[in-house]
């Protein structure tokens, strides 16, 4: 397999009133040519900011990124703002969690949709309302026709989510980023969306990135896992890998988390007690340590570097699960 | 009206909370009316915890504010420990609210953000004038411990400093300083993220079984309400498709309660998943369809299903369903 996308020991940091706040902490990730990646983390561990930042989407004074991020050969991090916005679309296209937000509310569907197609394709205007029929049709939405007469609000959350998705695939991109796509969706209409997802990434040979916290969503439909804990790759294997053999406790706990149908009804929940790092705060030991149930005085001491344990699982970890089997 | 079905009620005498068919209905831009909730009769128990299921815009949080009386009912019947508080004025109303609270779906939202965390959870006891300062303080010292903030912490900040899990304990403890008899809960663990949310679920059901509560918990997730419910009853572009308990719910009668069962994702890649079996999304409950609501979407529909709304009835001990052509 061929890295098409590799972040290399990127590092966010935003200047706060209160300190500097380390958002990402040296993640390196790589995604392969037609794959699909999940990234997985709690609030604030850093997994939108670290693709936010590799698509150059965080700019300003406020804001220090290092590190490298490379699209095939080619070097993102100091591309100017117009240089990556020809990449965006056709390289690297966005989803993100809130659909009502990313939609302008004034304008009717078809006409933002479609001024995208004629600034970006150079299409004339019928041809662009071809093309927007036939992506909206895509992405199986009924009536397209009457649709894009209508204003964002009058459509359901998931029918604002197809038309993002209509949108983001319209440049054919290599790689779809899809930032919680379905966090604020039913369960019923989060099932419709991922099996989209899936389809169109065969049907496009897109490689695919889904951001989520919730490990449960990309068990299905990734090809690997990352996990991301306070601004670090945590835990990174292949899905069927990292659900047989877990080696990071975070993982476990978080896997450990989520409802499931096999659970006998009215057992209480497992839970992570405690609440992730403070990224403001200078930390020591294993960021996880204070919430880990194995954790040691060496752990509460000394940072673990990841470790490789053969065929791509790394964790991060001195103790690992499912060690000496 | 047909469908309504009523035969999944228990012994009026003993319920804490008793609704009989319940109609509410909203105005759109144009003036035309039409029904959120159609004709729904449950009842809860005291100290059981019942949950309502169903897609966005199956009425799910219109019956939860029609409980509570947040909106106008058109008709049918809400009965809080033998007092019915439908036909209430407003003063009289007032009187009865203390006894049921309700916490919601955006909790930073339902929070003021200009007043203290201490001056949140007071605000109940001062309205109704509960306790002396004294009283008061320690009461609220103890509601913020019992959902597991320290009050010496978080006292004097405000709620805008606080992650949305933290602010849903925080209108926890508010919702509780009454000591409510019902608390009803509207997608409380809906926009947290899964370790969290299982932080919550654990008070709720403590704090439940600390104060005696009944709970009415709306979700849309059937794995989080076979963790806390007693009884589950699936909802339905306005109507109840299907009661039955959390052990049935992965054997239902219903097939839209099916969909449901096979959409929740699982997290084990070993289990190959189904794909969605349902498509699109439900009918405007503008023109419901005729007959059962859900016949639009199932695969068993027959042309019974368009000429008769099916009532529910029970299949198994426990268990009542209103399909013509149930899962057996």
């Amino acid at each position: 397999m061929t890295s098409l996308f590799s972040i290399n020991n990127l590092a966010v940091a935003f200047h706060t009133d209160r300190g500097e706040l380390n958002a990402v902490r040296g993640v390196s990730l790589e995604l392969n040519s037609g794959e699909c990646l999940g990234v997985v983390g709690e609030s604030g561990s850093g997994k939108t900011v670290t693709w936010r930042a590799a698509m150059g989407l965080l700019r300003g004074q406020k804001v220090k990124i290092t590190g490298s991020v490379r699209l095939r050969d080619r070097e993102l991090i100091d591309l100017s703002a117009e240089e990556l916005r020809e990449l965006w679309g056709t390289e690297i296209a966005m989803v993100f969690q809130d659909p009502m937000t990313a939609l302008n509310p004034v304008r009717r569907i078809g006409s933002q949709f479609s001024e995208a197609l004629i600034k970006r394709l150079g299409l004339s205007k019928e041809d662009a309302n071809i093309r927007m029929l036939e992506l909206l049709r895509m992405v199986r939405l009924p009536d397209p026709k009457s649709l894009i007469r209508k204003y964002p609000q009058q459509l359901s959350g998931g029918m604002r989510q197809r038309v993002m998705i209509a949108m983001a695939i319209a440049c054919k991109p290599s790689i779809l980023l899809a930032d919680e796509p379905t966090t604020a969706l039913d369960v019923t209409v989060q099932a419709q969306v991922l099996d989209l997802l899936g389809d169109l990434r065969k049907e496009l040979s897109m490689s695919m990135v889904i951001v989520t916290h919730d490990l449960g969503i990309v068990a299905g439909y990734s090809d690997r896992i990352a996990v991301l804990y306070a601004g670090e790759v945590v835990e990174l294997a292949t899905t069927t890998e990292l659900f047989a053999n877990t080696r990071m406790p975070y993982t476990q706990a978080l896997l450990n988390s989520i409802p499931k149908l096999t659970d006998s009804p009215g057992s209480p929940m497992q839970v992570i007690e405690g609440a992730p790092p403070d990224p403001v705060l200078v930390t020591t030991g294993c960021f996880f340590a204070p919430r880990c149930q194995y954790a040691t005085d060496r752990c509460r001491a000394e940072h673990p570097d990841l470790v490789d344990s053969g065929d791509g699982h790394i964790y991060r970890c001195f103790y690992p699960l499912g060690k000496g089997k | 009206m047909t469908g309504l079905g009523k035969e999944h009620l228990r012994q009026a005498s003993d319920a804490l909370l008793r609704v009989e068919d319940l109609v509410v209905e909203y105005k759109t831009g144009r003036g035309d009316m039409f029904q959120a909730v159609a004709g729904v009769s449950f009842d809860i128990m005291p100290n059981e915890t019942v949950a309502i299921v169903g897609e966005s815009g199956c009425g799910k949080s219109t019956l939860a504010k029609g409980v509570m009386q947040l909106l106008t009912t058109k008709s049918g019947k809400v009965v809080l420990s033998g007092v019915e508080i439908t036909g209430l004025g407003k003063e009289e109303l007032r009187q009865v609210r203390p006894n049921m609270q309700m916490i919601f779906q955006d909790s930073i939202a339902s929070l003021d953000p200009h007043m203290t965390v201490s001056q949140i959870v007071e605000q109940p006891l001062k309205v109704w004038g509960r306790g002396t300062d004294q009283e008061r303080k320690e009461k609220i010292e103890d509601l913020l411990k019992s959902v597991n903030l320290d009050p010496d912490v978080v006292g004097n900040r405000k709620s805008t400093e606080f992650s949305g899990g933290q602010c849903q304990r925080i209108s926890i403890a508010r919702a509780l300083a009454l000591e409510p008899k019902l608390l009803v809960c509207d997608e409380p663990v809906s926009s947290l993220d899964v370790s969290i949310q299982a932080q919550i679920l654990n008070i709720i059901r403590e704090m439940k079984n600390r104060y005696g509560l009944s709970l009415l918990f709306i979700s849309h997730d059937l794995a989080v309400v076979r963790r806390i419910s007693d009884r589950i009853v699936v909802m339905y572009l306005g109507k109840i498709c299907e009661v039955l308990t959390p052990d049935q719910s992965l054997s239902p009668a219903h097939h839209y309660t099916q969909a449901l069962v096979l959409a929740v994702p699982m997290p084990d890649p070993t289990i190959r998943r189904q794909r969605a079996v349902l498509d699109g999304e439900p009918p405007s409950p503008m023109y419901p369809p005729t007959g059962c609501r859900f016949r639009t979407r199932c695969a068993a529909m027959t042309t019974i299903c368009a000429e008769q709304e099916p009532q529910l009835r029970e299949v198994s001990p426990g268990q009542f369903v209103a399909c013509h052509h149930p899962i057996v």
